[in-house]
């Protein structure tokens, strides 16, 4: 069996709003358009990455929050109806999803061996959340490649934003020895917006996108700020800047996908592609890959 | 008396799931069931449960589906099994709180979604004191944005409701009260509570609960959301919505029916009953707002505007005021301004002493007499209020909240009480007591009053 390996790892934000101005079939509401700067940024990431022909989608989702660590997916294939708790209005989504459960299992046991606490979801009744189905089909909308779903273990909120690193730092080496052990070539994905201030307010007309912008200057100089860093490759200048960029921009990357990508990854110092960056809902979002050379 | 009974309860699965596991989960189970019990013995005709563990950010979200129904799997403790329902909504009910949301300028919308997924903790509560959906339900969200003046008004808005249509109402939160979860797997025969600081401040807040000093655990929030709460949310909210919809006073009958951990939480079911015994004046040490007014409309980078409670007057200045009440009946008021106002839901009363209508006397004598009678102004003033109330339509039982002001709170504190609580003590308004140095006329005693019309 050949040497697996992490082709390529995306930035895959999660916002329902994407879905809903998509208008994919497995949606019921319906959306008359609505921030295309995103959902082509997503196009042509996705051109890019189907050419790259991978076997397996890893994603790290921060809606599936789990306080007693890492878990995995862990049932074979997942069909149910997905209904955003914030956003039921843009968001009511049949999926069906297969598991990689060996690769899960795999990478189950490699982080239980650098001391994490791990658990499979055996659950065959659980609900797949929404951010991962939300990357997962922005990414790869003909839902034929299997999935590895990890959750957000919160160790920021339990305990600092320096936990979460060290755990993320932890969880991306055990994903990256099982995907070599496993023959597998993977998509990384961390489904995680940058700045995370959402407005409480919505419009009549959600998709109205007068409405739509960064809620502060203060979130937008700290988006470019991180984006600047992914587009010269300094990624580990990213995580050295995690503590003050989560705490300052009220970040979604506390939930550690952004950390574990980029520690699984082995901090790439290839630029990233950035292909688009864009409000929802106040929130700073980027859709950008690395792909290893 | 529209709500009949609180309670804080646990919203972890175990006392459903595994309810054997440990004497304390069992423990827990039993006082649900117990809860159950009391609660079907109030005849009440309403449970509306405020989750903290329903997250929102567009304002509350207010589950107004009739039956929903699915199979819930908690995200962390899925292996513990699976938890199938159907429960029964009172979707009129949810309709109705969204509205007076929306009336006192909160951000609002009702949930009527199949497959929306109600969260654990209500699905706990709801599963385990109504097991047999014989009471109407409704679920709230929690916002993680919302301070308390968000969520006082929501919680003023629910009582509204209820009053409006005539309810008798449970109201419940799910909530632990410290929340630090053990961050590894534990033999369940090992589980306590996760330090001894979250033992001594669950203990604290165990001890006001249930001596009902409801207000008082609202006061500490803020202090308990930095001592012992994991930060998930920026503030620590139940208590301020709990005591908003049971009237904001300290003068409940408490009951700690359980108390256990939970995977190292603070898991409690306790019950809080309004208490016509004891006397419980609320101590704000912040603004009691009635209107949310707050962080809004960042989207357009503009000033929130004031929310009106009722229609503005296209021409404010040329329209006579709307609402106003002026009578004969009460004493002559000694300014510019109306006896009462009606605003929206609620009536307004300007300051009323205890001068007499037809020749402004005093009864009791006026404080340059020594020797002045302070319950004989204080029953005048209540009368005078009487008239003003029954001229706007309204009647001294839909007063909701007093402000008493006091020349001499020394001398006459003990006076005025006594009388005020003749009177007062049935009606459960909730009271401020102020001294102040000087009224415009030589009265001791001066209410100012908000009633329902």
């Amino acid at each position: 069996m050949s040497t697996g390996s992490i082709l390529a790892g995306a930035l895959a934000p999660h916002p329902p709003h994407l879905i809903y101005a998509e208008n994919p079939p497995q949606n019921e509401p319906r959306a008359e358009c609505g921030w295309e700067n995103l959902r082509w940024g997503y196009e042509r990431m996705r051109k890019d990455l189907d050419a790259l022909d991978y076997d397996v989608i890893v994603v790290l989702s921060p809606h599936w929050q789990t306080y007693v660590g890492t878990h995995f997916l862990g049932v074979p294939r997942f069909e149910s109806l997905s209904v955003d708790p914030i956003f039921p209005n843009l968001f009511r989504f049949r999926y069906g999803l297969d598991v990689d459960v060996d690769l899960a299992e795999a990478i189950c046991a490699e982080a239980s061996s650098e001391g994490l606490v791990t658990q499979m979801m055996r659950n065959p009744d659980f609900r797949v959340d929404y951010g991962t189905i939300i990357s997962s089909h922005m990414t790869r909308p003909a839902w034929d490649k299997p999935i590895v779903g990890i959750s957000s273990c919160r160790n920021t909120a339990f305990y600092s934003v320096e936990v979460m690193q060290e755990q993320s730092l932890a969880l991306g080496r055990a994903t990256r020895r099982a995907i070599e052990a496993s023959g597998k070539r993977a998509l990384l994905l961390a489904s995680n917006s940058l700045s995370h201030r959402h407005f409480t307010t919505e419009g009549a007309l959600p998709e109205d996108m007068s409405r739509e912008h960064i809620t502060s200057h203060a979130m937008y100089l700290w988006d470019m700020k991180v984006i600047e860093l992914m587009k010269q490759g300094r990624s580990r200048e990213i995580f050295d800047l995690m503590p003050e960029f989560v705490t300052q921009a009220i970040s979604e990357a506390d939930s550690g996908a952004l950390s574990w990508l980029l520690a699984a990854m082995d901090f790439p110092t290839e630029p990233a592609e950035v292909y688009a960056y864009g409000t929802v809902i106040g929130t700073g979002n980027v859709v950008a890959a690395w792909t290893n050379p | 008396m529209s709500v009949v009974r609180g309670l804080v309860v646990t919203g972890l699965p175990h006392p459903v799931l595994c309810p054997d596991a440990n004497e304390g989960y069992a423990a827990i189970r039993a006082a649900f069931e117990q809860a159950a019990d009391l609660i079907r013995a109030d005849e009440a005709d309403l449970m509306v449960v405020y989750s903290t563990m329903w997250p929102s950010v567009i304002g509350h979200q207010i589950q107004a589906r009739p039956e929903p129904t699915w199979v819930h799997v908690d995200e962390v403790f899925h292996s513990l099994g699976s938890m199938p329902y159907t429960f029964r909504i009172d979707a009129e009910f949810a309709h109705a709180w969204d509205e007076a949301n929306k009336r006192r300028g909160l951000m609002s919308r009702t949930i009527d979604y199949h497959g929306f997924p109600i969260d654990t903790g209500s699905v706990v509560a709801l599963k385990l004191l109504n097991p047999d959906n014989a009471i109407p339900a409704v679920i709230c969200s929690s916002n993680v944005y919302s301070d308390r003046a968000e969520t006082v008004v929501l919680g003023k808005a629910c009582r509204e409701t209820i009053e409006a249509l005539g309810k008798r109402a449970v109201v419940v939160v799910v909530s632990s009260l410290s929340n630090r979860l053990f961050t590894d797997w534990i033999d369940p025969a090992d589980d306590r509570i996760h330090s001894p600081k979250d033992e001594e401040w669950n203990a604290k807040l165990l001890e006001f609960l249930g001596e009902g000093r409801l207000e008082d655990v609202a006061q500490l929030s803020r202090q308990i959301q930095s001592q012992v709460r994991v930060h998930k949310v920026v503030n620590f909210k139940p208590m301020w919505w709990l005591s908003a919809v049971m009237g904001q006073h300290n003068g409940y009958d408490g009951d700690v029916l359980a108390y256990a951990p939970i995977h190292g939480t603070g898991a409690t079911v306790t019950t809080l009953v309004p208490s016509a015994a004891a006397l419980g004046d609320k101590e704000f040490d912040e603004d009691d707002v009635e209107v949310f007014a707050g962080d809004r409309n960042v989207l357009s980078g503009a000033a929130a505007p004031p929310v009106p409670l009722a229609p503005p007057s296209p021409e404010p200045r040329a329209a006579p005021a709307a609402g106003v009440v002026k009578t004969s009946a009460a004493p002559k008021p000694v300014g510019a301004y109306p006896h009462a106002r009606r605003v929206g839901d609620l009536l307004y009363l300007s300051g009323v002493g205890p001068r007499q209508p037809e020749d402004d006397s005093i009864p009791g004598g006026p404080i340059t007499n020594p020797d002045y009678d302070i319950e004989a102004q204080t029953r005048a003033v209540i009368e005078n209020i009487r008239i003003i109330l029954e001229a706007a339509g309204s009647s001294l039982d839909k007063v909701v909240d007093v402000t008493a002001f006091l020349v001499d709170m020394d001398r006459d504190f003990a006076g005025y009480n006594a009388v005020y609580a003749e009177v007062f003590e049935p009606i459960q308004a909730t009271r401020t007591t102020l001294a102040i140095r000087a009224l415009p006329t030589p009265i001791a005693v001066e209410f100012k009053v908000i009633a329902l019309p």
